[in-house]
């Protein structure tokens, strides 16, 4: 490859968007992942007109005199959770806290794996190794219980859980940045730059972050599902965002209990987790093959 | 047993020279021996070594492999005398001479003498043993040499002569009696805990009703009968077998399949009122009271909860009927620490009245008339984050904001023990009594003892004037002194509930269900001391 | 390959120094005393000194963790603090839950990733083919806890096939190694199919299929060897996630393997506890991973080991 050719394919990524987002829509299932997301935004955003109760107020009528909870009925559209509060208000703000979670958590492992990623593929000195040994240690923690113990000592809100989810999450990017750093900086027409005298800095800038950027926007996207996936996970063992804030997790943790007489109480929310993290595997997928048509399925 | 005119005689000597005595067992009329149970519980049994063994789960378990000198009556909170067979106490109520059983055998078959019980003592007391009971013997002369290390045998326990063992108490102890009873006080035999290389809690070896059958990890143990029982005719069941795993709901259809007798973990909170409503199935339920009190504590070392107005205003707007309907029922409303089924529980105090204008009120007069913003520790199992946010909508309707911290069990009690805690709701971590007196409840959790840095006391409460009357109350160790030291207990309560260092909240009831063949006295189900069942006096009725 | 594989095993123990040190450090700066959870609620401060002293949680950090490190070097894991029994064999008890799980699991996950990737390769680009892989995409979006819960409500709980939670026989291991297995087979659809497609598109294929080969001969001689690389690499990286990541379908379906037994322990710091699991799982990984390299190029000859 030459060093013009590869000036252009640099370039590439910002005269392709709109190309590419017409492309991407004639994708059926990223148009369904698309929708989805932005039905999850909408609810997210207008939570507080959508919402017919605040979302922590325990209605009085909304627990039998037994304490059970209440069924979907007219007043309370998905039923009422154990303290009586309106399933469906908890539903639409606990969908910001999916979303927060989500895309903070998501962005931060993206910041930090490509950081040690680049640094590690360009920088081959010993700060470049120490860098990726560390990165291989932290792939043989055992993530969800390195998560746990992380949540324990920070005590668990809503950002100490996105901070917890980065921490663990960051190291496949940092692999796969790593990789395409060391193929990029093999290429001749860097070692020309080089040769020139340009700095280290701008090689970076003008030339490897601009290549990795289809591949952070393909990680963006598909990792925001893990993200979610994450939150609710821990969500729904205890250490994740704290009660009385909703989120999809924590709900179906507070009402597992009842989870055959009160089934609404644990699908709903569920199918609404699997749905967002639907949407986002499903762009994030139609993303990858659009601009990277070689690579298929994750093996 | 093998003695029988020996042993009448010997009681009825001693029966003249001292207050305790042992007393015929009762057997149940309706009783047949043989059979065999199922109980089963969700959470592995971590041991059943007595110097450890420390929850509701294994508590009753320990009961039935061990004895110690001391015992309650099944189903009551009456101490009666167990290994020992008798016992005196000085008139300067610091000696106390226990006569041992004879021919007491432990399961390995050999007899049980006095050198076991001081054995047993030594072990408990050992710091490296490790046990969380170390505490309950404080009173013992050389208890504390013990702890720091300075001595390894305890100087206050002799042993007389081989059925015979004398303690020597640095003060007077009223509970003493009862510290005896609890499990950390059961007589082990020395060569089975060191055969058993460190791991006793596994292959525990006692004297008790039942013996070790089998232990499989995170599925099942399994007690065996102990045929030379010392109580003659106990006990009725040759076999228990605790299935290990077990959801509370797989646990309930099971029971209804006829599959288990007793589910450990009690009736799921989602199928209580299914179970209620079908009057075949209530019928096989067992309500009664339990040793336990679920409170809020506030610390009082720190504003805003140091002034004394914002702690009543507290125990005034938590709407307790509320929380308690949220529970299912399960429990009733609490308005001071003693539980309504300890001695010493005051019928006629009134407590606090659920009262949201008058709590707003208070605020006002302390000085915020807006409210304040402040911090609610919770355990982080259900039904605690619930109950927490209950609690925590009842402060919002009078201006105060309390944020939730619903965490670990190990970090909520880090919190409280360390201070930092404002408010904590003690649900899952809160006191189940460890023995049926009032003093059991005031020294940890709301003495001075307990207000160090690390104490169970998270209110850090210290009233000194209050500490010195528990302390005069438990130096009335003299039988017929009982009733006034329980009025003391009272006053003494009552005295705290003005201070309202707590906002108890609600005491847990008890409901045991049991399968239709289960036989015995209602009261073996819902024994103050044995969570779920008395494995000792029940039986079943289905045997030939 | 002896030196490949030598180096590797000294990357092997220097990661798990690090795993160990970290976890050792995480459990260190928790904001919970383990002492306490011991001591119980009743302890003097003099008892709980004295048991502080006794574990030797009074020393200094480093000393703590190089005892620990020297008992681990002679295969000694500690003693659980609330069980006082030898961590190493708590976990060796649980071991075989965990292990019949993840066999299971793998098993499962197998079957329905490699049928559903077949079938959509062999129908590519018909209707068949977007529901397997949009599927096959839902799966590996569905949360473990909700698709147990949701196996448990209708195959235990409506139709009552299964039993609802428990260990013992197969029937109780079916529905946790389903859960573990539809929530892990999304990936092994996608790969067997590109992997299927890769092979249906060669020129060679083209003329055996027009000459009639049949699809079974095909499937079996060409595109299952073809895949068999990443899919051994996957089931490394499973092994290496089962072990001791299976903490949520355990507790839905009250399993007593390695994870209950990590998060009984987390909830109540029982630190000898869950550095062993963490150790035991780092382990797995490690040597999944391992395990996965080496076998590759004794199936395809063209990747040397390095």
């Amino acid at each position: 490859m030459t060093e013009t050719t590869d000036a252009v394919a640099a370039a590439i990524p910002t005269d392709i968007r709109p190309r590419l987002f017409r492309r991407l829509m004639r994708r059926k299932t990223a148009v369904f992942g698309a929708a989805v997301i932005a039905l999850v935004v909408l609810g997210a955003v207008f939570a507080p007109q959508l919402a017919q109760f605040p979302p922590d107020q325990q209605n009085f009528d909304g627990l039998t005199l037994e304490g059970a909870p209440m069924q979907p009925n007219a007043t309370y559209w998905f039923g009422t959770d154990l303290l009586g509060r309106d399933l469906l208000s908890r539903l639409l703000y606990g969908a910001r806290t999916s979303l927060i979670i989500g895309v903070v958590a998501n962005g931060l492992s993206i910041l930090i794996g490509t950081a040690v990623g680049v640094t590690g593929g360009w920088q081959r000195g010993w700060v470049g190794a120490v860098l990726m040994r560390f990165t291989d240690l932290m792939m043989a923690f055992p993530a969800l219980l390195l998560a746990i113990c992380l949540a324990a000592i920070f005590q668990p809100s809503l950002w100490i859980v996105a901070l917890v989810i980065a921490l663990v999450n960051w190291v496949q990017t940092a692999r796969i940045i790593y990789t395409q750093t060391i193929s990029l900086a093999e290429r001749d027409f860097i070692a020309a730059e080089r040769t020139l005298g340009a700095s280290d800095w701008r090689i970076l800038r003008h030339h490897i972050l601009p290549h990795l950027l289809p591949t952070l926007l393909v990680w963006g996207t598909l990792g925001i599902s893990i993200t979610v996936l994450l939150e609710a996970t821990l969500s729904f063992l205890g250490v994740g965002v704290q009660p009385p804030t909703p989120s999809w997790g924590n709900i179906i943790f507070e009402n597992q209990t009842y989870f055959q007489s009160a089934p609404w109480l644990v699908f709903i929310p569920g199918a609404a987790i699997l749905l967002l993290a639907l949407a986002f595997n499903l762009v994030g997928d139609a993303l990858r093959e659009e601009m990277d048509p070689t690579q298929k399925g994750r093996g | 047993m093998k003695l029988p005119h020996l042993l009448l005689g010997t009681a009825m000597a001693l029966a003249l020279a001292g207050p305790g005595l042992a007393q015929e067992e009762q057997l149940d009329p309706n009783a047949k021996p043989g059979g065999s149970i199922v109980i089963t519980y969700k959470d592995d049994v971590a041991t059943l070594d007595p110097a450890i063994g420390y929850d509701w789960q294994n508590w009753s378990m320990i009961k039935s492999v061990f004895d110690g000198l001391m015992d309650y009556a099944p189903g009551t909170t009456d101490l009666r005398p167990g290994l020992a067979e008798s016992y005196e106490i000085s008139d300067d109520l610091l000696t106390y001479t226990f006569k041992l059983r004879p021919g007491v055998k432990f399961h390995n078959g050999r007899e049980m003498t006095a050198e076991d019980v001081k054995y047993s003592f030594d072990r408990v007391l050992l710091p490296a043993t490790q046990s969380p009971g170390a505490g309950f013997f404080g009173s013992i002369k050389g208890a504390d040499k013990m702890a720091d290390g300075s001595a390894t045998s305890l100087e206050g326990l002799t042993v007389v002569d081989p059925l015979t063992v004398r303690f020597e108490l640095s003060r007077p102890d009223a509970t003493f009696l009862h510290v005896l009873a609890l499990n950390f006080a059961s007589v082990v035999p020395k060569e089975a805990v060191e055969a058993s290389g460190g791991d006793f809690g596994h292959q525990p070896v006692g004297t008790g009703a039942y013996k070790m059958g089998e232990w499989l990890p995170g599925q099942r143990v399994v007690f065996q009968k102990n045929p030379d029982y010392w109580r003659a005719g106990l006990p009725y069941l040759d076999q228990i077998t605790f299935e290990i795993g077990q959801e509370p709901v797989v646990a309930l259809l099971r029971l209804q399949n006829g599959e288990v007798d007793v589910p450990g973990d009690g009736i799921p909170p989602a199928k209580f009122q299914e179970v209620m409503a079908d009057p075949e199935q209530a019928a096989r339920v067992v309500e009664g009271g339990q040793l336990h009190t679920g409170y809020i504590t506030m610390n009082v070392t720190q504003p805003p909860f140091d002034k004394v107005e914002v702690r009543h205003a507290i125990n005034m707007a938590i709407n307790k009927d509320r929380v308690v309907q949220m529970i299912n029922n399960r429990a009733v409303p609490a308005n001071q620490p003693l539980p309504p089924s300890m001695p010493g529980y005051s019928q006629d105090y009134a407590g606090y009245a659920y009262d949201v204008e008058g709590a707003k009120k208070l605020l006002t007069e302390a000085g915020y008339p807006d409210g304040f913003a402040t911090e609610l520790y919770a355990m982080n199992t259900d039904p605690n984050p619930r109950i927490a946010q209950a609690i925590q909508q009842d402060l919002k309707a009078i201006g105060i904001n309390a944020e939730i911290r619903a965490l670990a069990q190990a970090n909520v009690i880090e919190a409280g023990g360390a201070g930092n805690a404002p408010m904590v709701w003690s649900g899952g971590m809160g006191w189940i009594a460890d023995f049926p007196d009032p003093s059991n409840f005031y020294g940890p959790i709301l003495g001075c003892d307990g207000a160090g840095e690390g104490g169970w006391n998270w209110s850090k409460y210290c009233n000194e004037e209050l500490d010195a009357a528990a302390q005069a109350a438990d130096a009335m160790a003299k039988p017929e002194e009982a009733e006034a030291r329980l009025q003391a207990w009272s006053a003494v309560f009552e005295g705290v509930m003005k201070d309202a260092p707590w906002a108890p909240v609600f005491n847990e009831q008890r409901f045991t269900m049991k399968s239709p063949r289960m036989g015995g006295a209602d009261a073996l189900y819902t024994d103050p001391v044995s969570i779920p069942i008395n494995y000792d006096y029940v039986y079943v009725t289905d045997v030939q | 390959m002896w030196a490949y594989l030598l180096r590797r095993l000294i990357q092997a123990v220097l990661i798990l120094l690090g795993v160990s040190f970290i976890t050792f450090l995480l459990l260190y700066v928790l904001p919970a005393d383990p002492v306490r959870q011991i001591a119980g609620r009743s302890a003097t401060p003099q008892v709980v000194e004295s048991i502080r002293r006794e574990l030797g949680l009074d020393q200094p950090f480093l000393v703590q963790y190089w005892n620990y490190l020297t008992g681990l070097v002679q295969g000694d894991f500690g003693r659980s603090y609330l069980q006082k029994a030898d961590v190493a064999g708590l976990i060796a008890s649980r071991l075989p839950a965990t292990l019949q799980l993840m066999a299971l699991a793998i098993l499962f996950e197998l079957i329905i990733g490699l049928g559903m990737g077949v079938a959509a390769a062999l129908w590519r680009g018909r209707a068949v083919d977007s529901v397997l892989m949009m599927t096959s995409f839902a799966a590996v979006s569905a949360p473990q806890f909700v698709v147990g819960l949701l196996l448990l409500y209708l195959f235990a709980v409506q139709f009552g096939w299964f039993p609802i939670s428990g260990y013992g026989t197969f029937s109780h291991a079916v529905l946790p190694a389903l859960t573990l297995a539809i929530t892990g087979s999304g990936w092994y659809a996608r790969m067997m199919r590109s992997s299927m497609i890769d092979v249906l598109d060669t020129d060679y294929l083209r003329t055996a299929r027009a000459k009639g080969l049949s699809r079974g001969r095909i499937i079996l001689r060409h595109a299952v060897p073809n895949a068999i690389l990443p899919i051994i690499a996957m089931i490394g990286i499973d092994i290496g996630i089962f072990m001791g990541g299976a903490v949520v379908v355990e507790s839905v379906f009250g399993w007593p393997g390695i994870g209950q037994l990590a998060w009984q322990a987390i909830q109540r710091v029982d630190i000898p506890i869950i550095m062993g699991v963490t150790i035991v799982s780092a382990v797995a990984i490690v040597l999944g991973n391992l395990l996965a390299d080496m076998i590759a190029p004794f199936v395809d000859p063209r990747i040397k080991l390095r």
